[in-house]
This record gives C-alpha cells, sequence and structure tokens, in this order.
C-alpha cells in the first residue's frame, strides 16, 4: 500500500513572525519531489515545521500521513510514523557516538512500543547490518565510534545523516541541502545512498536544494518553487534548468504578492544557523 | 553565666583530645605532631561566611560537638563495600579496608618488589622513618584550616601506598573507606611514588549502615617524585547524611607524571581543597573531576594548580551535573612562580543543569608571575541544550531517552580521560544511574 503525506494550507510562524503562508505539498510513497527556492524563502522552517521542532508554530493548516495528522505528534512519533529529515545543519552531540545514538533511534523505529531502558536491538545484529551500511555508503568503520558530528567536516556530517536515513528506512524523507558543501564525488556517493534508500523502501523524497548537481542523481518528477512563504510554481525537471538558467528574476515578476513578502523576510536579521546549530 | 562554647571546641575537647592520646602507641613525634596540630585547632576560628573560602558554603547545619574522636583501633568484618571496590574485586587487586575509623582489613595479598600498602598507624610503627619523612609534609603546607587541623590531631587509620625507586606495579591498588550513620573517619592516605616509580592507586569512601549524621575530615597527600608515574583515583560515593571535609595535595618531581580523577558523587556537603604542585620542571598533571550532585547536596572544590618550575604543564577538568536543589561551587587558581616560565595550564569547569533549583558556581584564577607562560580557563553552566534533544527526537529517540544520552555524553570527554578501565566504567554507570 503506497502511503501520502500531506500538507495542506500549511502556515507557520517562528516567534510570532509568519514565515510560511500557505503550502501545499502531496508526496505519494516512492516519488521523488525536488523543492527549491531562494536563501531565506522557508525551505528549511518547512522541513523543521514537517518534523515538529517546538520553535515553528503551526497556526494553520494540516500535515497528514496517510489518515493521521502528524500536527500534533511529538518529533519522536512523527519519526516512528515514517519521517525521516536530513539536516541542512545537523546538530553535534558531544560524547555520544554515532554507532550508540544510531542503536537508540533504529530501536525505536523498529520497535514503537519500546519504551525507555527496554532492550535496545541486540548489538550484534545492529552493528552487522550498521557495517554493511557503512560500506555501501564508503564510510571508515571507525566512524560509528566518533562522537555525533563533533569535528565531522562538512562531508561527513551529511553522510552521517544519509547512514541513519538508510539504517532508519523511513517512508518519507525530506534532504535539507543534503548537497551543499559537498564536492561532486561526495555528492554522487550520498546521491547513490539514497537512491538506495528509495528503491528497497519505496521511500518518497523531498529533495531540498538550490542546485541542480544532486537532481542529475536523485532524479525528481515534481518540481517546486517556494517562495515568499508558499509554492508558487509546480512543474517537472524542466523547471530545475529553467532556475539555472535564469535564476528568480522571472518568478518574482510573476508573483508580485510573494515577492513583496519574500522581501519582508529577507529584510528580518538572520541568526546564522539558528535551528541546526552546527557550533 | 556561662560561656557559650565555640561548636568546635564540644565533641573534641582537651579532655576528648588527652584521652585519645592516651589510647594510642605511637612514636613521640607523632604524638608531638598531634599536639602542634591540637594546638592549631583550638586556635583557628570557626569558618564563617566572611571567609571567602566558606563565603558560598554555609555549614551553619554541621555540628562539629554531635562527634566524637574515633575510638575503633580495628573493626573486624569482611563483606565488601562500595561500587568501584566491587568492580576492582573481580580482578583481585590489592587492598586494605577501614570502617569507621579502624582497619578492618590490611593488605591483602602483600605487594611485590617491595612495594608498600598498610594501614598507617602500623606502618608509622613499622617503617616510622618513612612515614615520618613523608607524613603532614605536604598537606599542612597548603590552607590550613580548623578541619585540616582537626584531621591532623585526631587521624585514626589511612592508609600508607608506597612505591619503591624503579618499581612498576601493573595492577591497581585499592584503599576502601567505609563509614557508618554516625560515625567519624578521620583517615589519612599518604601515597609516596620514588623516583621513576609507577602505579595506580584508586581510592573510594562509601557508606556503610545506617542514616545518621556522619563525618569524614581526611587528608590526603602524594608524592610523584622524579620521573614517576601515578594514576589516581578517588570516588567520594559516601550517603547524604555524611559532612565531608578533605585537603588534598600532590607534589611531582622532575618529568614526574600524575593524572587524578576525582568523583565526587556523594555526601551532604563535601568541601575539597584540592592542589597540586608542579616542583620539578617538566613534571605534568592532569586533574578530572566527575561529579553529579542530586536533592540537597552541596559540593565545594577548591582548586589550585601550582607552577613552581619551568617546562611544567596542567589541566584541569572538572565537570558536574545538578539535578534537584543541589549545588556544586567550583573554585580554581592556577598559579605560577617567576621559575615556571613556559608554563602551560588550563583549567576548566562545565557544568549542566538539569533542574531549575540547582545551582553551579565557577570562579576560575590566574595568579601569574613568570611572563612566559600560557594559562588558559574556562567555564560552563546551562541547561540540555534543546537543539540536541530535537534532534534525537527527530531520530525517534524521546525527550527522556535523549537527555539521558546527552548528559551521559557530557561527561565522555572526561570520562575518557580516566586511566583505570573499571574506574572509568563504574563512573560512567554511576553517573547514568543518576540521571
Ligand atoms: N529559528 C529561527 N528564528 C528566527 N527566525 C528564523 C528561524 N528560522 C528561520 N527563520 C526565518 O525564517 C525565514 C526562512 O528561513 P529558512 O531557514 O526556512 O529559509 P531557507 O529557505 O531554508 O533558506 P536557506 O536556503 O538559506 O537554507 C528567514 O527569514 C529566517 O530569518
Ligand atoms: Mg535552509
Amino acid at each position: 500500500m503506497s502511503r501520502v503525506l500531506k500538507i495542506e494550507g500549511l502556515h507557520v510562524s517562528v516567534e510570532g513572525k509568519p514565515i510560511l503562508r500557505g503550502v501545499d505539498l502531496t508526496l505519494r510513497q516512492g516519488e521523488v519531489h525536488a523543492l527549491m527556492g531562494p536563501n531565506g524563502s522557508g525551505k528549511s522552517t518547512l522541513s523543521y515545521a514537517l518534523m515538529g521542532h517546538p520553535r515553528y508554530e503551526i497556526t494553520a493548516g494540516t500535515v497528514t500521513l496517510d489518515s493521521q495528522d502528524l500536527t500534533e505528534l511529538e518529533p519522536e512519533e512523527r519519526a516512528k510514523a515514517g519521517l525521516f529529515l536530513a539536516f541542512q545543519y545537523p546538530t553535534v552531540i558531544p560524547g555520544v557516538s554515532l554507532g550508540n545514538f544510531l542503536r537508540h533511534a533504529v530501536s525505536n523505529v523498529r520497535r514503537p512500543d519500546r519504551k525507555e531502558g527496554e532492550d535496545l536491538l541486540p548489538m550484534r545484529d545492529f552493528r552487522k547490518e550498521l557495517r554493511a551500511q557503512m560500506d555501501e555508503l564508503g564510510v571508515d568503520q571507525e566512524f560509528a565510534r566518533r562522537y555525533l558530528n563533533d569535528g565531522f567536516s562538512g562531508g561527513e556530517k551529511k553522510r552521517a545523516e544519509i547512514l541513519q536515513l538508510a539504517m532508519l528506512r523511513p517512508a518519507f524523507a525530506i534532504l535539507d541541502e543534503t548537497d551543499s558543501g559537498l564536492d561532486i564525488d561526495a555528492v554522487r556517493i550520498v546521491s547513490e545512498g539514497v537512491n538506495r534508500v528509495a528503491a528497497r523502501h519505496q521511500t518518497g523524497v523531498l529533495v531540498i536544494t538550490h542546485y541542480e548537481r544532486i537532481l542529475t542523481y536523485i532524479k525528481p518528477e515534481f518540481v517546486h518553487v517556494l517562495f515568499g512563504g508558499r509554492i508558487v510554481e509546480h512543474g517537472g525537471p524542466e523547471l530545475v534548468k529553467l532556475l539555472e538558467s535564469q535564476g528568480y528574476d522571472w518568478v518574482r515578476e510573476k508573483h508580485p504578492e510573494a515577492a513583496q513578502d519574500e522581501d519582508e523576510m529577507e529584510a528580518a536579521v538572520r541568526p546564522p544557523q539558528v535551528a541546526g546549530k552546527a557550533s | 553565666m556561662e560561656l557559650v562554647q565555640s561548636p568546635a571546641a564540644a565533641g573534641f575537647t582537651e579532655a576528648a583530645f588527652a584521652r585519645f592520646l592516651k589510647g594510642r602507641d605511637e612514636p613521640a613525634w607523632l604524638t608531638q605532631s598531634r599536639r602542634e596540630a591540637f594546638a592549631r585547632f583550638q586556635a583557628l576560628p570557626w569558618p564563617s561566611a566572611q571567609d571567602e573560602e566558606w563565603r558560598r558554603t554555609d555549614i551553619r547545619g554541621f555540628r562539629l560537638d554531635a562527634f566524637s574522636p574515633p575510638a575503633a583501633e580495628r573493626t573486624g568484618s569482611e563483606a565488601r563495600f562500595g561500587i568501584l571496590s566491587q568492580a576492582l574485586d573481580a580482578q583481585g587487586v590489592a587492598r586494605v579496608e577501614h570502617r569507621d575509623g579502624g582497619l578492618a582489613r590490611g593488605s591483602d595479598p602483600v605487594l611485590p618488589k617491595g612495594a608498600i600498602l598498610l594501614d598507617l598507624a602500623q606502618a608509622a610503627r613499622e617503617h616510622p622513618d618513612l612515614v615520618k619523612r613523608h607524613l603532614f609534609t605536604q598537606t599542612i603546607a597548603g590552607g590550613d584550616d580548623v578541619f585540616a587541623a582537626l584531621h591532623a590531631a585526631f587521624w585514626t587509620s589511612g592508609t600508607l601506598f608506597y612505591v619503591p625507586r624503579g618499581v612498576e606495579l601493573e595492577a591497581p591498588v585499592l584503599s576502601a573507606i567505609g563509614l557508618s550513620g554516625g560515625a567519624v573517619d578521620l583517615s589519612h592516605t599518604l601515597v609516596v611514588l620514588e623516583e621513576g616509580a609507577r602505579a595506580v592507586f584508586v581510592r573510594e569512601m562509601a557508606s556503610l549502615a545506617g542514616a545518621d549524621a556522619a563525618l569524614h575530615a581526611g587528608g590526603l597527600e602524594i608524592t610523584v617524585a622524579a620521573g614517576a608515574r601515578l594514576e589516581m583515583v578517588d570516588v567520594q560515593n559516601w550517603n547524604q547524611a555524611t559532612w565531608h571535609f578533605s585537603h588534598e595535595r600532590a607534589v611531582l618531581g622532575r618529568d614526574a607524571t600524575l593524572n587524578w580523577t576525582v568523583g565526587g558523587l556523594g555526601g551532604r556537603l563535601a568541601r575539597v581543597n584540592q592542589e597540586v604542585v608542579l616542583d620539578g620542571s617538566g613534571s605534568s598533571a592532569r586533574v578530572n573531576g566527575v561529579l553529579f550532585t542530586t536533592g540537597r547536596q552541596h559540593l565545594a572544590y577548591s582548586t589550585r594548580q601550582d607552577h613552581r618550575a619551568p617546562h611544567t604543564t596542567s589541566d584541569l577538568l572538572y565537570k558536574g551535573a545538578l539535578k534537584d536543589r543541589s549545588r556544586i561551587v567550583w573554585k580554581g587558581m592556577i598559579r605560577v612562580e617567576k621559575a615556571g616560565q613556559r608554563t602551560d595550564a588550563y583549567q576548566r569547569n562545565d557544568n549542566l543543569i538539569l533542574s531549575d533549583r540547582a545551582r553551579a558556581d565557577s570562579i576560575p584564577g590566574l595568579e601569574i608571575e613568570a611572563n612566559d607562560v600560557r594559562c588558559t580557563h574556562g567555564a560552563t553552566a546551562g541547561r540540555v541544550d534543546e537543539d540536541m534533544i530535537f534532534y534525537a527526537q527527530a531520530r525517534a529517540i524521546p525527550r527522556s531517552e535523549a537527555v539521558r544520552l546527552i548528559v551521559q555524553g557530557f561527561f565522555a570527554n572526561v570520562l575518557d580521560r580516566i586511566g583505570v578501565e573499571a574506574a572509568r566504567e563504574t563512573l560512567r554507570d554511576a553517573v547514568a544511574s543518576q540521571i
């Protein structure tokens, strides 16, 4: 049965400031969507809101996975329901090894009724699976022993995100600028990882990006443009080419009202990397 | 009209001191040292909130006259106590055990290669020169206060750990100190590593039965001679009815190395002066503090890194987590004398505050007389980072499980510095169980 993630009329505010002003988007399992938009247009806001970040307040609209309303769920419940977010700025958690963290995560996703303190996935099975996934992603086995994102290079952080994606096998994955800061080889490796997961588990993928590059590996059937807090254009891969060659001026001209909102957001002082401190 | 006695006088009076001396069979120099200490004890003022050292540590709830000098010279019981002690038991380490100020179990087994692990009173009789050479040469030199003097006058039990020149002991050696409700422990720990020696010394303090208030006023003296290397782990895990006062000092000779871990988990109120003296050029010390407080516990640590010779390094990292209404006070001092050129010194205190009513104070300090040094310090105090919690939640880990992981992770870098695996893992578990 193919599952459906449906976003309707979504309004999101941060600290009382409206950022998203009515987003509609429907993803089905197995589909690949791309979401593009200028800096500060609200792409990360959408992904945090979907995942349930407490600072991102949904003021109107709905998010459902099949018929289940996600908006009232804690983030961990959303993750168990099958949602995954690869962070634009993955958080550092000092002293917690990637392996240990992931063992907790995977145990909770695979056994959604697990209570804190109950058994984790058997170490042997977990290790074996983790090892295989790390091999596929071309990361060193040592990686699992390192503290989560602590001292990781940009590329390592993004690989760690995709490793988690591969282990958690979600129904829907949002990749928030997973390609930024990666060289071409790394983009390819990471993309192939995403494609493998998607093929195996019918994962519906929403790729948030500024660049065509990653979309030559993870090929979207649907492309959306977020501008001024709403999706103003829907199309196919040709839209990517158009944005790559012409930028957003034509979008601005075509949607003057959204352009005004976009400018307002732009003017607001933006603390760098607020929600996902890279520290 | 009767004079109100100072609280210091009551349980540890002249008469009590005279009785105490009468019951002991000790060399004259030791008795003399006790008399001098008792005179200081009587002369020193009781700590008040006006003293800088006691400003943040309120001991008005402590009544010294509720206690009296420990009488027991030997208390027999074979049962093991203490988490670390039990973990090390599996490895069959050499140990000496004291209970309620008396010897419960002598060195078992006897150490190889001329190394000595012995009840200190027994050592004073059997190795008088050795003990006389080292006893109260270190701790007294530091900040003397009424508790240090009380300790020096009335100490019983305690341990001598001595490693001769060039001797390397692989296995850890353990001193276990137990204390029952209402009892007093004034034990003294003397650790001496001669030139080029290597050893691992573990000390653990744990409560026995009984919930009445108990008292520890202790001293710890460490000598690490030239080229010697000591790994020291000291865990204070009393129950929350115990008052703990401790003066601790290590002196390092040329090129000596010390890795000193302090676990502060228990106690109602603990006040510790911990000092490392980099006395020989090229010596190097690392100090690792693992503190976790709950309930209404109050832990106060006053640390000092004293650089007296060139090319010395010290690196102090204290980490604490606080729950409920507990409080941690850390006051650090790096002191570099003129002779301490090319010193590299670091001090840092990070606290994780797990409740609205817990409180942590960090007061770093530098006193530098040399001009070619690198001295840095840092301190942080804060709640568990919400972004970390959200990241974990986004990966299906609920808030409370996330907090547990993050708090355990917080201690990882200090635990990683501990060279004794059993101690590292025991402290890791102890911290985890407190969360
Ligand atoms: N935690 C926050 N606190 C305050 N303002 C925020 C926060 N997060 C986002 N914003 C604001 O919301 C708007 C959208 O930001 P968002 O990060 O969603 O944009 P984006 O499209 O992901 O940009 P980029 O392409 O640079 O990643 C910006 O104006 C930003 O200032
Ligand atoms: Mg973004």
